[in-house]
């Protein structure tokens, strides 16, 4: 299948043809590759994505997955309207 | 890694690398950046991201007027490309005749500066920002030049920039110790290794006193933790950027689509603190439905939190320092990224022996032995 039609972050349209790309121009941080390119940054924070392209960025370094600097999981995990929050006990 | 450096530049934000950047540019051989992490990974990637000229000090406006000059022409200069500059404006809201005066004074600075901003009445912020919430609002501050920029992007711009012309970058490389004789550096000591060099620059921002303290020296900046969240992205719909002096926020909705916003609590113990809260999120929350009301069906996705170096007077401290040679300070403002294109050029200028193109003298760590403070009221 071709690169460009693997879709590895749904939410930012981030395919392996752009990951293969960042990886290399010599940016090999998955931190950087975060910032840069926005994935994992979408509505599901990575949730689908993260571990997928984590696993890429080790396939191409040919190093072990534990060694990728895997971005922080952050609150809230779902999304959650402004309204409900600033609403405090009344939504409760 | 290199083993001997004519400069190491410790910092990976947007003041490290501009430092190096410019300095490279300046014809300094042989330069080193050290990173403990990732590129931006201390403030520079966790700050709201705006750029602002609307000032209360001559310094603070002629440096952040500067800065706007460069970063339009940052991307294409260093071959980098688009870093996301919108200069779509800075609106600041106050509630109360006490903050409309104090704004209106620092007009008479910026105007003098030729910084193009003015007052405008809540009904003409409504036509700007049709949703804003003009009840009670007692007037409006906007200058069209403030706006938005890229953190991530515009830091790597300058790496490039350094990077081609022979800068060296270590990522992941933490400086354990700097050496010295008398008042000569002699190397600087990284888990990676040693450095030989006599020349220092500290651009770690909120770290700055861990590195002062490896040369026995306490630098006058302390760490101040600012939470911010951020929105799912929508179509385009909010120009300028909404700052309330009332609520202490900011609330930006950038190119992407997603709102971001957020605020720091100043009497919270001065420590590095990378946690982020419910209560702020609940009060971030209620500022932004009660300024733009509309945004209560919008979702939070991700909330972080950074911190803001700040010096006591909250102006950068720039330059050398009384007790080492060749050792500089390029920290402490608590807006370095909005600043960070002319503390490099101020910097590299200094370090060649050139005029600056400032006078950043009054900007040295000196001025508060001598109690000569430059008291910027507006940073939010």
């Amino acid at each position: 299948m071709n690169k460009k039609d693997i879709y590895l972050c749904r939410c930012e349209n981030f395919t392996l043809e752009d990951l293969h790309n960042l990886l290399d121009s010599g940016i090999t941080s998955m931190e950087e590759i975060k910032r840069i390119s926005r994935c994992t940054m979408g509505p599901c924070q990575g949730k689908t994505c993260k571990e997928l392209i984590a696993k890429e960025v080790a396939a191409y370094l040919k190093k072990d997955i534990s060694t990728v600097d895997l971005p922080t999981y952050r609150a809230p995990i779902k999304p959650v309207k402004l309204g409900e929050i600033a609403g405090g006990d009344k939504n409760a | 890694m290199r083993k001997t450096a004519d400069v190491v530049v410790i910092g990976g934000g947007s003041i490290g690398c501009s430092v190096a950047y410019n300095l490279a540019k300046k014809g300094f051989k042989n330069i080193v950046l050290l990173e403990e992490k990732y590129l931006t990974s201390g403030s520079t990637g966790r700050c709201g991201a705006g750029i602002r000229q609307m000032w209360g000090t001559e310094m603070n406006c002629l440096i952040s007027r500067g800065s706007a000059e460069i970063f339009k022409v940052l991307g294409e200069e260093t071959g980098y490309g688009d870093i996301e500059f919108r200069q779509s404006g800075y609106l600041l809201t106050t509630y109360d005749s006490v903050q409309t005066e104090r704004l209106r004074k620092n007009l008479e600075i910026q105007h003098k500066l030729g910084i193009n901003s003015h007052m405008i009445t809540p009904k003409e912020a409504k036509e700007m920002v049709p949703f804003v919430n003009a009840d009670g609002m007692d007037a409006a501050f906007f200058c069209q030049e403030d706006g938005h920029i890229n953190p991530f992007k515009t830091t790597l711009a300058f790496a490039k920039g350094a990077e081609d012309l022979g800068v060296e970058i270590n990522r992941y490389t933490k400086v354990t110790a700097i050496k010295s004789e008398g008042r000569k550096i002699t190397s600087v000591v990284t888990d990676k290794g040693e450095i030989a060099t006599d020349t220092v620059v500290n651009a770690v921002g909120p770290w700055a006193k861990y590195i002062g303290k490896m040369l026995g020296l306490s630098h006058p900046v302390e760490p101040e933790r600012h939470q911010i969240l951020v929105t799912e992205p929508l179509e385009g719909m909010m120009g300028p950027m909404v700052m309330s002096f009332a609520h202490d926020s900011y609330i930006q909705q950038v190119p992407h689509g997603g709102f971001i916003m957020g605020y720091g609590n100043p009497n919270e113990p001065k420590r590095i603190n990378f946690n982020h809260g419910w209560d702020f999120l609940e009060e971030m929350a209620k500022k932004a439905v009660f300024q733009l009301p509309v945004l209560k069906d919008v979702r939070v996705v991700r909330q972080w939190a950074g911190h803001y170096g700040i010096s006591p007077d909250g102006q950068p401290i720039l330059g050398p320092i009384p007790e080492f040679d060749g050792y500089y300070l390029a920290l402490g403002c608590g807006k370095g990224f909005m600043l960070s294109p002319m503390i490099g050029k101020l910097i590299a200028e200094k370090m060649a022996g050139e005029q600056t193109s400032l006078p950043i003298e009054s900007l040295s760590i000196e001025r508060f032995a001598k109690g000569e403070l430059i008291v910027e009221t507006g940073v939010v």
